[in-house]
């Protein structure tokens, strides 16, 4: 993991492995709260799930509660500290197929959401977010650069900042 | 006892009718991959749209093959979860609502227990309790030990992607279109598996699953050199089902060897993969243990195995309520 590189509110942070990418999700799983989404974009293979992961863990879901792909499930429901939605909209089209699934009531409880391709239905994205866009750099290095939405989003990596910085 | 089987939990809207449980009289399906196909995935919001349309002929059709009417029947059973809430509601309210009109028992059923049932249809020689059961498919990857109908225990699973989802994501990688699993399987059979060096993923962590990182080697290896054609693309397709496959089979076995089994089940529908197929064959036939495998269309979902696995849960005296759920996160242990 290297230094986090702080320019105004994007962040770009290197990951050297799915170790390092898990500690990364793990750190802000620590400091998400009621309500908070975060969304996760890049290709099939850039670490997306795997941050998800961290994310749990950092949650305080437990580990031996299994965090798998929600490619086929689309929703995949965990709980820990608050309850963390890690959603996929891979498979999606639009916003109808998206309150199908419940989604809006996902984005007002008191839960955490976790996107993953939250490209395919941008019009879904609330106001306060942070946005993370992974990258491959090569077979076990993944570039991850954060873009914040709101004022929620800006302390939202701002606190995960301290966090990584303090491990 | 006849029970109607109705499944609508992802791709196939299906109905049958089956006989005590182990003949098929009757079944029918409507499938929605070419529907799919246009999109590159399951699309839930059209497979529920399209259940819809399908459900009610599907079951006329059904019970018109069978020569039968509803009176025959004696019970309904459906997919209640897990699946996709639009398509599994489809299932779940149709079948409420004929249960309800004719007065019929109904029975919500486990969409993973109708795989593990699939092998005790319209066969002569079954596997005896206790066995062991890999459930390979798109949303799933487990091992399974089957104590009794209705009694299962979960040994191991995926940590991340199921194994038919690695499949279907290489193969979108590849360019192959969807589904891609059976095309993979095609082309890795003229390919050499040593050609590209992909990681052998989970050697230790008892008999859990991982296919991310095999996923994300050939993504690599894809940005790297290109989208390969010809040879290029079998010798791909060939190194990344060996090693699917490879980990599959020795997780598989690692639990086989634990104790005595009557048997191995593999179900879902990556148990059609010839490669899968073929190297659990040589490894359970040099073990002396008996390899239990549905016919390819009922390794696929379908709704004979569903009324199966309904009948065994009549038996015992199970009924559903009549505001039976749909449970898109049902486990085969809760």
């Amino acid at each position: 993991m290297s230094v986090p590189d702080r320019r105004g509110e994007r962040l770009c942070v290197r990951s050297d492995s799915d170790e390092s990418t898990r500690r990364l999700g793990g750190a802000l799983g620590e400091v998400l709260r009621a309500g908070d989404v975060v969304g996760l974009e890049g290709d099939l293979g850039a670490g997306k799930t795997c941050f998800a992961q961290g994310v749990a863990r950092g949650l305080g879901v437990p580990e031996e509660r299994r965090v798998g792909s929600p490619t086929y499930t689309i929703v995949n429901v965990h709980t820990g500290r608050h309850t963390l939605y890690h959603v996929d909209l891979y498979r999606l089209r639009d916003v109808q197929e998206l309150e199908e699934i419940g989604f809006s009531e996902m984005l007002e409880s008191d839960g955490v959401a976790v996107v993953e391709w939250f490209e395919r239905v941008p019009e879904a994205k609330p106001l306060e977010r942070l946005e993370i866009q992974f990258a491959i750099v090569d077979a076990t290095t993944r570039q991850l650069q954060t873009r914040t939405f709101g004022k929620r989003g800006q302390t939202l990596l701002t606190e995960w900042s301290k966090k990584m910085g303090a491990k | 006892m006849l029970v109607l089987g109705i499944e609508s939990s992802c791709d196939e809207t299906a109905a049958a009718i089956v006989e005590d449980g182990r003949r098929v009289v009757a079944e029918e399906v409507a499938s929605q991959i070419a529907i799919h196909a246009g999109f590159g995935g399951v699309v839930p919001e059209i497979a529920a749209r399209a259940h819809v349309v399908h459900v009610l002929p599907v079951i006329d059709a059904v019970l018109k093959r069978a020569a039968i009417g509803l009176s025959q029947v004696d019970a309904i059973a459906v997919t209640c979860g897990p699946g996709l809430i639009g398509a599994l509601l489809v299932g779940v309210q149709t079948a409420k609502a004929i249960a309800f009109g004719c007065g019929l028992p109904l029975i919500g059923v486990n969409h993973l227990e109708g795989h593990l049932c699939a092998v005790f249809l319209d066969v002569e020689k079954v596997p005896s309790f206790p066995h062991l059961a890999l459930l390979v498919s798109g949303g799933h990857s487990e091992i399974v030990v089957a104590h009794d109908f209705g009694k299962y225990e979960l040994l191991g699973a995926t940590r991340d992607d199921a194994a038919g989802e690695a499949f279907d994501k290489v193969g979108k990688l590849l360019g192959l279109g969807y589904p891609a699993g059976p095309l993979v399987d095609k082309l890795a059979r003229t390919g050499d598996r040593a050609a590209v060096k992909l990681p052998q993923a989970m050697r230790g962590r008892g008999l859990d699953f991982s296919f991310s990182g095999i996923k994300t080697a050939v993504a690599t290896h894809v940005q790297k050199h290109g989208v390969p054609t010809e040879q290029a693309l079998s010798d791909l397709c060939a190194s990344f089902q060996a090693q699917v496959v490879a980990q599959l089979v020795s997780k598989t076995m690692l639990a086989l060897d634990e104790k005595k089994f009557g048997g191995l089940v593999v179900s879902g529908g990556v148990a059609c993969n010839r490669g899968l197929r073929q190297a659990l064959q040589t490894e359970t036939e040099r073990r002396g243990v008996d390899l239990f495998i549905p016919s390819p269309e009922r390794c696929t979902d379908n709704a004979a195995m569903i009324a199966c696995a309904g009948y065994y849960r009549l038996r015992r005296g199970e009924r559903a309520p009549v505001d039976l759920k749909a449970a898109p996160g049902l486990s085969l242990t809760s």
